[in-house]
């Protein structure tokens, strides 16, 4: 009850996660001369024709967008890259691979609207695809086996758009559990139904008397049933 | 403009390491950590102070700019550093604002009062009045005598019972800067984790407290 009440709060909307990532740098090639850009996020410039320098993501875009660069696509964009990191994603069914932080933003924003700068445009985009998917998949199977005994979890390498998607649903699950899995919810009947719970943000203040019991028990069904640790830890 | 060194204590150890880091930079950290943390935190008030002064700054530029009718790609590119970063300066504040609102009676009866900035003191105090006033004239009022606390659920009970706090104990995503090695979860000693440097963990919130504030881990 209480963490939908924090939801809102505490999550990050996908154009927010964009918008983190448009200030990672990327590599471009000017095709006009321009004096350096003293900007409160950075100095960037000066710009020479043909000579490749590096900016933020939405500085590139913005430029590309008046037609006056082409990207420079990152190493990790290209076609034998990318297929290594899939095979690799494929094979190791409990790591993830590193690939940049912001992958699937800055891989998107070049892509549509840098078509003719980045080779094999296709295939690097359904690549980045099956990546994503084969990691969304293991983010899906690691959910499974979060238990009451899970009090932290390590996600090496997951990138911000994943964390983002997930977010709302692992935090739920691990705080339940949590909640569960505490000794004031696991000590005898009789002696919680004297304890007011803790009130937070003005839940149901009703079936106090029936509650603990029904907690109880499944509490030591599913500390029963699930007894293995998500990704290390 | 000159280079900008920030001065913000802690924080400039880190720029060290990590070569060039703007008041953007760090005005995103603060914006991330104050958006994922169910809790208020302090106010960066010399920060928010510098990325208003550079704001202004850059406006008067863009103005100038404009006057002298110079190159349209240049005046563009920066109205968009300037929106970009003013976008960032009012997520942050309106985002203080939010958790004022819904946790204002909590705030103002607790240590954390001195986190929020003056402004955010008037505007917690002002909310809280007009709450109590709404309150009372639609609701408490009417209730029988022993019901009519804002704060208590009745007469009888010893705490404050009705005002929301936020969570502590919820989790939140957060990435190690550098090594924090063997890391106390809970005051047990039961739950040790291994820290290690830029690396992704979901933790609870209430123990690692300490190292948001001392800005050894980012929230993300």
């Amino acid at each position: 009850m209480a963490g939908q009440s924090d939801s809102h709060l505490l999550s990050f909307s996908a154009p927010e996660v964009e918008f983190l990532a448009e200030d990672e740098l990327v590599e471009i090639i000017p095709n006009l001369r321009m004096d350096a850009l003293n900007m409160i996020c950075g100095d960037f410039g000066p710009f020479f024709p043909q000579i490749a320098t590096k900016v933020p993501l939405w500085l590139a875009v913005a430029l590309k967008k008046r037609g006056k660069c082409s990207f420079r696509p990152p190493e990790w964009m290209s076609v034998e890259r990318l297929t290594q990191v899939l095979e690799a994603e494929r094979e190791s069914p409990r790591e993830f691979q590193p690939l940049p932080f912001h992958y699937v933003e800055i891989s998107k924003l070049l892509i549509d609207n840098g078509h003719e700068d980045i080779p094999d445009i296709y295939m690097v985009r359904s690549l980045i695809e099956d990546i994503r998917d084969v990691r969304f998949h293991k983010v899906e199977t690691g959910l499974e086996t979060i238990s009451g005994r899970t009090h932290a979890v390590k996600l090496k390498n997951l990138s911000a758009m994943e964390v983002n998607i997930v977010r709302p649903f692992m935090v739920r699950a691990l705080q339940a559990f949590y909640k569960l899995d505490s000794p004031e919810m696991i000590q005898q009947p009789e002696a919680t139904v004297n304890r007011r719970p803790r009130v937070i943000d003005r839940g149901p203040r009703v079936s106090l008397q029936i509650r603990p019991f029904s907690l109880y028990y499944v509490s030591m069904l599913l500390s029963d049933y699930c007894h293995f640790n998500f990704i290390s830890i | 403009m000159d280079s900008i060194t920030p001065s913000g204590g802690r924080r400039s150890e880190d720029s060290a390491t990590r070569g060039e880091v703007t008041d953007v930079d760090l005005l995103k950290r603060a914006w991330c950590n104050e958006k994922a943390a169910p809790e208020i935190l302090h106010f960066e008030a010399a920060l928010v102070q510098r990325a208003k002064e550079q704001i202004q700054l850059l406006e008067e530029t863009v103005e100038e700019f404009t006057a002298d009718r110079s190159d349209d790609l240049l005046v563009s590119l920066y109205q968009m550093d300037l929106d970009r970063s003013l976008f960032l300066l009012r997520s942050y504040l309106r985002i203080r604002i939010q958790k004022i609102e819904k946790y204002m009676l909590h705030i103002s009866k607790t240590s954390l009062w001195d986190r929020l900035s003056e402004q955010e003191q008037r505007f917690a105090k002002k909310c809280i009045d007009i709450m109590e006033k709404h309150l009372e004239q639609s609701v408490l009022s009417r209730l029988p005598y022993g019901y009519q606390s804002m704060l208590k659920q009745s007469i009888s009970s010893e705490e404050d019972d009705m005002v929301p706090e936020p969570q502590l104990d919820t989790f939140v995503f957060c990435k190690t800067k550098n090594d924090v090695g063997a890391f106390q979860l809970d005051d047990t000693g039961e739950e040790i984790v291994d820290l290690v440097a830029d690396d992704l963990y979901v933790l609870r919130y209430n123990s690692i407290k300490g190292l948001v504030e001392a800005g050894r881990v980012d929230l993300v």
